[in-house]
């Protein structure tokens, strides 16, 4: 039985641009959780922001949100880990309100990351890393998650082309979401020109089509209380399963190079604390900030044994029709990645889905949804499983 | 007259750019400069570590001794950029990689005398010292 529920889910365009200040990016979410939810500012009692703050100008952005939210006097605060910081978000807020010290709850999730070069971000996100003994040789993201795409290649026969079939996935359900950054169609054959720009390198085996794309957006979940969720809400949806973990930052530290056993970990938590298993689960949301990272999650989640994740994209299992429907709106490869905004926009689109809102790629009728959410590269890990009932 | 306290940057040096100056187990550095690539060993509980730290997570011991990394490991995966972040652009292509050399694992650039061609997951590494401009040091691998 479940003590806590989303009420209200909300969030702003991903786009490369935003024609605004931080406080204006985040209002957009907020006014549309706190709209769908059918509450007024008023009776949110606690607000929890979260974001990487490498990238922000403004320090503590929090009591800058609550003040232009209209969320003053009431208690906020600031969570990051890294990109899996508004899946953190949500975990804080189900411990506020079922701890009895809050009833509702606002997660805000943001990232304006225009206002650095492309090659900056890389730096910053670098940093996420081991900025004492790994960013001297010059890493990235891609490159972190190119070496765990080689080691998969190794061990389990996975193709360049099954990565590149997961990006073909992400813009087929991409293009019919009016909030993602990429909406464009794309094709294997892409992959395969290499006068096309979805091959060019970046670090190797991962091209550009694998890799997702910096963004500017933001997002709001409005997470109550038991008793209050079944006052305010017609259809709330409850959280019926966390899981977290970390690991070794270093590489060195790792022993798994073919998969996140912060996802692992992170996950049997939350099917252990939600009662369910890999097949109870009807439509899921996964950190597909590379495709390697959407394949390893497939096995990291129990949907594919180890080294099996290939056959349910070459399957066609993760689409709307297979069994087990994954990133249905396009996914960080098609949406963008606004770091902070991230987690609360996966969390959404699941609620969306749950409560049978979610249009044109609607599920039919699920009942059990999964949040994957990683920070870094497998440092932070937070499953969420979400119902349509306690 | 005051004096200005000497701060003991020495770890400044380590890599094409470093983003740590100050550590306490900045004479890392200078065992790369007698052509060592150290990592550090608990005193107290017997733990190995790489990267090198100046404390035992395992015992709380503050009390370690270098050792020096020798002989072949094994190459555990890489990945050739070819886009680099900022203050990296005038190196690409390089390969970043990880190296099992079974007492630890040690993450680090492939020497560019090796092209991406000729890499394969299990091949036999060493890692060495290598100069840099500017009075920078780092360590790379080599097939042996």
């Amino acid at each position: 039985m479940s003590n806590a529920a989303i009420i209200g889910v909300g969030q702003s365009p991903f786009v490369r641009s935003y024609p605004g200040s931080i406080r204006e990016l985040a209002f957009e979410a907020f006014k549309e959780a706190v709209r769908d939810a059918r509450i007024t500012v008023g009776d949110i009692d606690a607000s929890v922001v979260c974001s990487a703050p490498e990238y922000d100008k403004q320090r503590s952005p929090a009591g800058v949100f609550a003040e232009y939210l209209g969320l003053n006097p009431q208690p906020t605060f600031y969570v990051e880990t890294l990109c899996s910081s508004g899946s953190t978000g949500l975990r804080l807020a189900y411990s506020l309100t079922t701890s009895g010290l809050h009833d509702v709850v606002a997660v805000i999730g943001f990232q304006k990351m225009s206002e650095i070069s492309s090659s900056e971000s890389q730096e910053r996100m670098g940093r996420g890393a081991d900025i004492q003994w790994e960013s001297p040789f010059g890493t990235m993201m891609p490159a972190y998650y190119g070496m765990y795409a080689r080691a998969h290649m190794d061990t389990h026969g996975t193709l360049p082309e099954d990565l590149a079939a997961i990006r073909v996935k992400a813009a087929t359900y991409g293009q019919l979401n009016k909030k993602a950054v990429y909406r464009k169609p794309v094709s294997l054959e892409m992959f395969s020109d290499p006068e096309n720009r979805m091959s060019g390198p970046i670090a190797s085996p991962l091209r550009v089509g694998d890799c997702c794309a910096n963004a500017d957006g933001s997002s709001c979940i409005i997470v109550a209380n038991r008793e209050k969720a079944a006052a305010y809400s017609k259809k709330p949806i409850w959280i019926l399963g966390l899981g977290a973990a970390s690991a070794s930052v270093n590489l060195g530290g790792r022993s798994l190079y073919t998969g996140l056993t912060v996802a692992q970990k992170a996950a049997q938590q939350a099917y252990e604390m939600a009662g369910v298993g890999p097949k109870d689960v009807d439509v899921a949301e996964v950190h597909d900030c590379f495709t390697i990272a959407e394949l390893m999650a497939y096995e990291d989640l129990g949907f594919a044994a180890p080294g099996k994740g290939k056959e349910l994209i070459r399957n066609r299992e993760t689409y709307k029709e297979g069994a087990i429907p994954i990133n249905l709106d396009g996914g960080l490869l098609s949406k963008g990645h606004p770091i902070g905004a991230t987690g609360g926009s996966q969390i959404r689109t699941v609620v969306l889905q749950l409560r049978g809102e979610a249009g044109e790629v609607q599920v039919e009728d699920p009942k059990i949804g999964l949040v994957h959410n990683i920070g870094g590269v497998g440092l932070y890990g937070n499953v969420t499983i979400l119902g349509s009932r306690p | 007259m005051t004096h200005k306290k000497q701060i003991d940057d020495r770890f400044e040096r380590f890599g094409v750019k470093s983003f740590t100056a100050v550590s306490k187990v900045n004479n890392f550095v200078d065992r790369l400069e007698s052509g060592n690539v150290s990592g550090t060993k608990c005193k107290t509980c017997g733990l190995v570590f790489f990267p090198p730290r100046a404390d035992c997570c395992q015992c709380l011991s503050e009390e370690m001794e270098w050792f020096d990394i020798k002989g072949a490991g094994r190459l555990i995966s890489f990945s050739m950029l070819k886009y680099a972040p900022a203050g990296f652009e005038a190196d690409t292509p390089y390969a970043v990689a990880l190296v099992d050399f079974k007492t630890c694992k040690v993450f680090g650039r492939i020497t560019k005398d090796i092209s991406e061609e000729n890499l394969k997951i299990g091949m036999q590494m060493t890692v060495a010292v290598r100069r840099l401009e500017n009075d920078k040091i780092t360590y790379e691998f080599h097939h042996p």
